[in-house]
């Protein structure tokens, strides 16, 4: 008989369940052939193809301008609006359509998640995180901005992974929120496009965070999409609004988001096959 | 021999019938009670499942279900339509829990409850090949490693760079096969994927099926095919409602179950809901054999015609959808297979969601005296069975009037045409 052989117990989970990073490990491979496929198919037969990761939020830049920047003279914290606005919606892109795309891949997946068994963690994570790809492709035009604004972001830019990092955990937690409930309730898919625009202007996108005199703005950033704005705008733009204390509430909120989400998401887990 | 490869021990699993099965939206919620959805998030909130109210009515798909499988052993489980079979498949795959009970695997188990699952229209074949294989629990170094074997066993290696949606379901289907074919766990779990495709196809993965087997995998193998579970295993076992009914040698086993159900009363009309797997995008509604003036037939006569009445919901849109019939005679052999598209009309078209109400006509003199048995499949040629009801209708021929040896040999006795003329007649006439 072989020494190590692998035995898998299958019994009925009761409450709460570990969450088995382990587990998710040994399937890393099919996490990057799923983000892999994701990505492959993203722009599939679309005349524009990658273009589009640049066109919305570029477009939405241009609108902001035009009507905050221009019209309604929003202060941009001394920087020129265009770059101030774009610096920001260039990581909003990436967590709104990450959240709009997981939250439906759950239920999307019913085939994959009918029929095969593999960590259900790995779909939302592939959805997320295909979106870095997009990320990257409007991030170019981000450094096309600042050459053309004459702007360099000097040593504070070792920092930008760590906002990165902040945008992937904050996404990441409400995905999986929004991808377990999904499944139950249909609902969330009506929901997400109203979600996402509250949370639009919920956060500093358009206007900057020092509107906020300080205890209110450090208390602002339980919204963590607020530390990842300001946290990109201070990393890239030099912006004035020191964001230290605001990022890390913004961790400590993000966090709290995804813990609570993985958990929620494994409890739910056991259900998927049998209501997706 | 001795290891014990899957140990199944008193396991039950418990659906809610409509409830947890259907998604909820809020509109239905707020349309039963308004205080409903509250208390539901809250109990969403705390990880109950949505519909945990205690009194809906609840089936046990499986209960209280125990047998071994040792290492190397190839197993069959057989059973009716309920019987439990793809719930037992569900658990043993980790794609559902069980409610009671547990089971043990011993060993790298890789499971095929479909084939093509996770295939992507847009993807190429090899890129197809690359995720499946992932899907299916493969390393991309075993891939990589079994990638031309894959593409060779497929016949496809021309269009192994053009997406699949280009693909004829023939080339799609094989391709599929191919990258399941290469999966080499030490235990494989396998559902009726047999039940598509041509009789060469069937056959190779039959092949393939006993190859494994003889390499020492332990195989549990769930078919409607008892040709094919005498033929493979060893050893079956049989449900019935959920329960361990049987188990034993295969052919014990598979003997027992045929008897029992040819002893199935005669039954011309079936209605209601398919016991299809939730949300299943296209549900059987009714099922009826008719005499040819369209009366209810239990028992008609040899030199009669009967009509086979078929009547589905299309749920979503779906291409190359075909519902077939299968007929058994009382050794439950299959007579012969026929499909609604097997007339030009319906071939290749998209079949918009709908009822659709399919009939047909058995000639008269074709059938021999006896009992016949008819199995009704929904699926997508080539890809997938979508919904299936097993041996739902049946009913006797009989023979008056009946001329022919009784104990000629065949499944079928077609009464034919024959002219005979005298050698000698013949020679005068030229």
């Amino acid at each position: 008989m072989q020494p190590n052989i692998q035995v898998i117990r299958i019994e009925p989970s009761k409450g709460w369940v570990a969450v088995q990073l382990q587990e998710l490990w040994a399937y890393r491979e099919l996490l990057y052939f799923l983000i892999w496929r994701d990505v492959m198919v993203r722009y599939k037969q679309t005349a524009l193809g990658a273009a589009w990761a640049i066109i919305q939020p570029l477009f939405t830049m241009l609108v902001f301008s035009l009507f905050f920047g221009r019209l309604a003279k929003i202060p941009s914290d001394g920087i020129p609006y265009p770059i101030f606005t774009y610096a920001a919606l260039v990581p909003w892109t990436f967590f709104s359509q990450g959240l709009s795309l997981a939250s439906n891949s759950l239920v999307g997946s019913a085939n994959l998640i009918k029929k095969v068994y593999f960590p259900r963690l790995c779909v939302p994570i592939a959805a997320v995180t295909s979106g870095l790809i997009d990320f990257a492709i409007a991030f170019t035009m981000l450094i096309a901005m600042m050459l053309y604004y004459g702007i360099f972001p000097g040593v504070k830019v070792i920092w930008l992974p760590v906002m990165l990092l902040l945008t992937l955990i904050t996404s990441l937690g409400v995905s999986l929120w929004l991808s377990a409930l999904n499944v139950h309730f249909r609902d969330v898919r009506h929901i997400i496009p109203f979600l996402t625009q509250l949370w639009l202007f919920a956060t500093p996108i358009a206007y900057p965070s020092s509107l906020l005199s300080e205890p209110w703005r450090t208390f602002y950033s339980i919204n963590p999409m607020v530390g990842v704005v300001e946290g990109f705008r201070w990393a890239l733009l030099g912006a004035e609004t020191a964001p230290g204390p605001m990022v890390i509430v913004s961790f400590i909120a993000a966090m709290a988001i995804l813990v609570s989400g993985i958990f929620y998401f494994r409890r739910l887990e056991k259900t998927f096959a049998d209501v997706v | 021999m001795g290891d014990i490869a899957i140990r199944v021990e008193e396991i039950g699993k418990r659906y809610r019938l409509g409830k947890v099965e259907k998604y909820k939206t809020l509109r239905d919620t707020l349309a039963s009670a308004f205080t409903a959805p509250f208390l539901k998030v809250g109990r969403l909130l705390r990880g109950e499942a949505a519909d945990d109210t205690g009194h809906d009515e609840q089936i046990w798909a499986l209960r209280e279900v125990s047998f071994e499988v040792r290492q190397g052993e190839v197993i069959g489980v057989i059973g009716g339509n309920g019987a439990g079979k793809s719930t037992l498949l569900k658990i043993l795959s980790r794609i559902t829990e069980p409610t009671t009970g547990f089971a043990e695997i011993h060993g790298r188990v890789g499971s095929l409850l479909e084939v093509g699952t996770g295939f992507h229209q847009e993807l190429t074949g090899r890129e197809n090949i690359y995720l499946n294989g992932a899907i299916l629990g493969m390393t991309k170094k075993e891939i990589d490693r079994k990638f031309d074997e894959i593409v060779a066993f497929s016949e496809v290696e021309k269009f192994i760079d053009t997406p699949v949606k280009h693909y004829s379901s023939g080339m799609y289907l094989r391709l599929a096969f191919a990258v399941a074919a290469h999966l080499e766990p030490e235990i494989l779990i396998v559902d009726e994927v047999l039940a598509v495709g041509d009789a060469g196809f069937q056959q190779k993965c039959l092949g393939k099926m006993g190859a494994v087997a003889k390499e020492g995998r332990t195989v549990l193998f769930v078919s409607h095919n008892m040709g094919a579970i005498t033929q493979l295993c060893g050893r079956a076992v049989q449900l019935e409602k959920g329960r361990l009914r049987r188990s034993g040698s295969a052919g014990e086993v598979v003997a027992a179950y045929l008897s029992s159900v040819a002893g199935a009363e005669l039954k011309s009309s079936w209605s209601g809901e398919s016991s299809e797997p939730n949300g299943s995008d296209v549900q059987f509604r009714s099922a009826r054999v008719l005499s040819v003036d369209e009366q209810p037939l239990s028992i008609t006569n040899f030199n009669e015609s009967v009509l086979v009445e078929i009547a589905y919901e299309v749920k979503v849109p779906i291409r190359n959808l075909s519902v077939t019939c299968l007929l058994y005679d009382s050794m439950s052999r299959l007579v012969f297979e026929s499909m609604d598209t097997d007339m030009a009309e319906w071939n290749g078209r998209v079949r918009e969601p709908d009822i659709y109400r399919a009939t047909t006509k058995i000639p008269p003199s074709l059938l021999r005296p006896g009992r016949y048995q008819l199995t009704f499949a929904a699926f997508i040629e080539g890809v997938k069975v979508i919904a299936r009801l097993d041996r739902v209708l049946a009913f006797d021929v009989s023979g008056v009037g009946y001329t022919l040896q009784p104990k000629r040999d065949g499944i079928v006795s077609p009464v034919l045409d024959w002219t005979v003329c005298r050698f000698s007649e013949h020679e005068r006439m030229v």
